[in-house]
């Protein structure tokens, strides 16, 4: 009896399962869809689900309208190479909280993360009026900074959470086997921190690529990633549904793909440490 | 060669002094057993001496040579911790080797001295496996193979048989007496366990709060306890320490004597008390026995089996040769 019981819970949470997952997937599906039909058919009542006639023409037009490439590759600068900086300096950082911490450690780290729940406006206008002082404006240069920046707290709690699982005993060990810091630290905690720096590497990766209110507010045409490329196509005068989706559903498309390979990854870092 | 002295070391963790200033000698091919209740330091000396931690004040010597400043890579001690601390991410063999390769040994070395610990310590089937894939004794050997291959001038033991079942504690206490025995190297152990102690050290360093209690051979610590903290804290079943009139009339604040040297009678003796609970082992049966002279239960161990009903009146005599005596300030009176 008690197993029979056991089945039917666990189909139950199983649809429901899908059911939340269909349910938050749907709007993208959607805008795939939609991206795929006319202009007509994108605005139809009712709302044409899966038979229409597919197209291709929008990506056709939004590729004839704005350099898409140009785009991407000011996204995927802006996203690697912040998130590169931010872990060359998130390591170190996490290492001393994580395996010196002073009294004040705690703190910091609450402080730091603190400065999350900041709205982030509330800082716009000193920081638009910085990068106007220091040229700033509309440059990658200064994307980078600012992308790094507001996820480094990020990037260091990630760190620092991983860096606590490694136990202290083994650093220590390798210590007493005659190992200096620097072997310390090439043969025994980098190898053993690796799956913990990949995912926070991916993850910080993915925050900064879909990170649209400081690339809109602080770019205009030079350095403006896929972000503003998708903001381009919502016009308030006309009714361009199924381009805005076509730009979009390019827009969304490597860094799903991205998601879709390292999933294993990325849940295993969001999760790590939650259950031991 | 492997002798060690410390020279008025002490400790502190911020405003909490964990280690007083303590003078110890360990003599070359020595096996020093460390042993106290928790939080009494033992781990601490250990980690002084290993070099993981420095220092407050004082020396540590190390064959001669002043090592206080020197990090722990070189100091030539080799540690085994609790937790083995073994790499997850090599194998058996590359945990083992770690240390040579550290000292830029040479290959064919390198493969020799693994392959002769591996065979020392039966792990040669397992040298191509994972620390995860073995089980907690086999890691246990990993983690002695990894001190032994690089000829330390000593070893220290940090609790390393607490995260093994009881069987196998027992296997791995005599293996490693049996090393000792073979490698004629200083060993440093430490343990909360009195058990462990009595049956390996050549010397005890008996520990509280970070003092020096007591230093002897296992031998001399259960038979002349100098205070009433090492009486009952060597042997067992511990000590029974009776104070008050019952002391007074052997000159004495407190008087201790052991379970083993108190006899059982129905008939006559010198305390009258009442059976409670009876531990029967086989070889031995434990009585616990309330009496008016102490407020504690008075522990016997009787050599055999033997029966008494739960409440039955008892007689008991302390064989008065081995009784210990201790004044006010619970030090031995001699």
């Amino acid at each position: 009896m008690a197993r029979s019981v056991t089945t039917q819970r666990k189909a139950i949470y199983t649809i429901v399962a899908w059911g939340i997952g269909l349910l938050i997937f749907f709007p993208i599906l959607w805008t795939i869809l939609t991206s795929f039909k006319t202009e007509a058919v994108a605005i139809a009542d009712p709302p044409v689900f899966l038979f229409f006639d597919w197209t291709l023409e929008n990506y056709a037009v939004v590729q004839e309208r704005s350099n898409y490439m140009r785009f991407l590759w000011n996204s995927v600068l802006l996203a690697g190479l912040s998130t590169l900086f931010g872990i060359i300096i998130a390591v170190p950082a996490a290492w001393s909280m994580a395996f010196v911490p002073s009294r004040r450690t705690k703190d910091i780290l609450l402080w730091m993360l603190s400065t999350k729940m900041l709205p982030a406006v509330g800082v716009l206008y000193p920081i638009y009026l910085i990068f106007i002082k220091l040229g700033l404006l509309d440059s990658r240069a200064g994307l980078i900074i600012v992308l790094m920046l507001i996820n480094l707290p990020i990037i260091v709690w990630m760190l620092y959470t991983y860096f606590r699982e490694i136990p202290g005993e083994i650093l220590e060990a390798a210590r007493m086997d005659g190992a200096s810091l620097r072997s310390e630290i090439i043969y025994v905690l980098t190898p053993m921190a690796i799956p913990g720096i990949a995912s926070t590497l991916l993850l910080n990766f993915i925050l900064a690529w879909n990170e649209a209110f400081w690339t809109l507010n602080l770019t205009a045409v030079n350095a403006a990633p896929l972000t503003a490329f998708i903001a381009s196509y919502s016009s308030p005068e006309g009714l361009f549904f199924a381009k805005l989706s076509a730009a979009s559903t390019m827009a969304i498309a490597p860094i799903l793909i991205l998601g879709w390979f390292s999933q294993k990854q990325l849940v295993r870092g969001l999760t790590f440490g939650a259950v031991k | 060669m492997g002798r060690i002295t410390l020279e008025k070391v002490t400790k502190s963790f911020g405003d909490v002094n964990v280690i007083p200033p303590l003078d110890l000698d360990i003599n070359d091919g020595e096996f020093v057993v460390f042993v106290g209740p928790s939080g009494c330091g033992k781990s601490t000396l250990l980690r002084l001496i290993a070099g993981l931690e420095d220092v407050s004040s004082g020396r540590i010597v190390i064959d001669g040579d002043d090592a206080t400043m020197v990090p722990p890579a070189k100091r030539r001690l080799a540690m085994v911790f609790q937790s083995y601390a073994l790499y997850p991410h090599m194998t058996v063999r590359k945990n083992i080797a770690f240390p040579l390769r550290m000292a830029k040994m040479d290959q064919a070395e390198i493969d020799k001295r693994v392959n002769g610990a591996a065979s020392v310590l039966n792990l040669t089937d397992y040298l191509d496996r994972r620390p995860g894939q073995l089980s907690g004794g086999q890691r246990q050997r990993v983690a002695i193979g990894r001190a032994i291959v690089r000829e330390p001038a000593a070893f220290l033991f940090d609790e390393p048989l607490s995260n093994l079942d009881a069987a196998l504690r027992v296997g791995m206490r005599l293996e490693i007496s049996e090393l000792h025995k073979r490698l004629t190297t200083t060993m440093i152990y430490v343990t909360h366990d009195q058990v462990e102690a009595m049956t390996m050290a050549d010397k005890i360093v008996v520990l509280r709060a970070g003092n020096i209690e007591q230093v002897g051979s296992p031998l001399e610590l259960y038979q002349a306890p100098r205070n009433t903290f090492v009486a009952g804290f060597i042997g067992s079943p511990k000590m029974n320490l009776v104070a008050g009139a019952e002391a007074r009339k052997h000159e004495a604040e407190t008087i201790g004597i052991r379970p083993e040297h108190i006899d059982l009678s129905d008939t006559d003796g010198l305390w009258k008390g009442r059976i409670g609970v009876s531990e029967h082992l086989g070889s031995d049966t434990f009585f616990h026995i309330t009496s008016d002279i102490s407020s504690e239960p008075l522990t016997v161990r009787a050599t055999g089996e033997l029966s008494y009903e739960y409440g039955a009146e008892v007689y008991l005599s302390p064989r008065l040769e081995h009784l210990h005596r201790f004044d006010a300030q619970g030090l031995r009176i001699a």
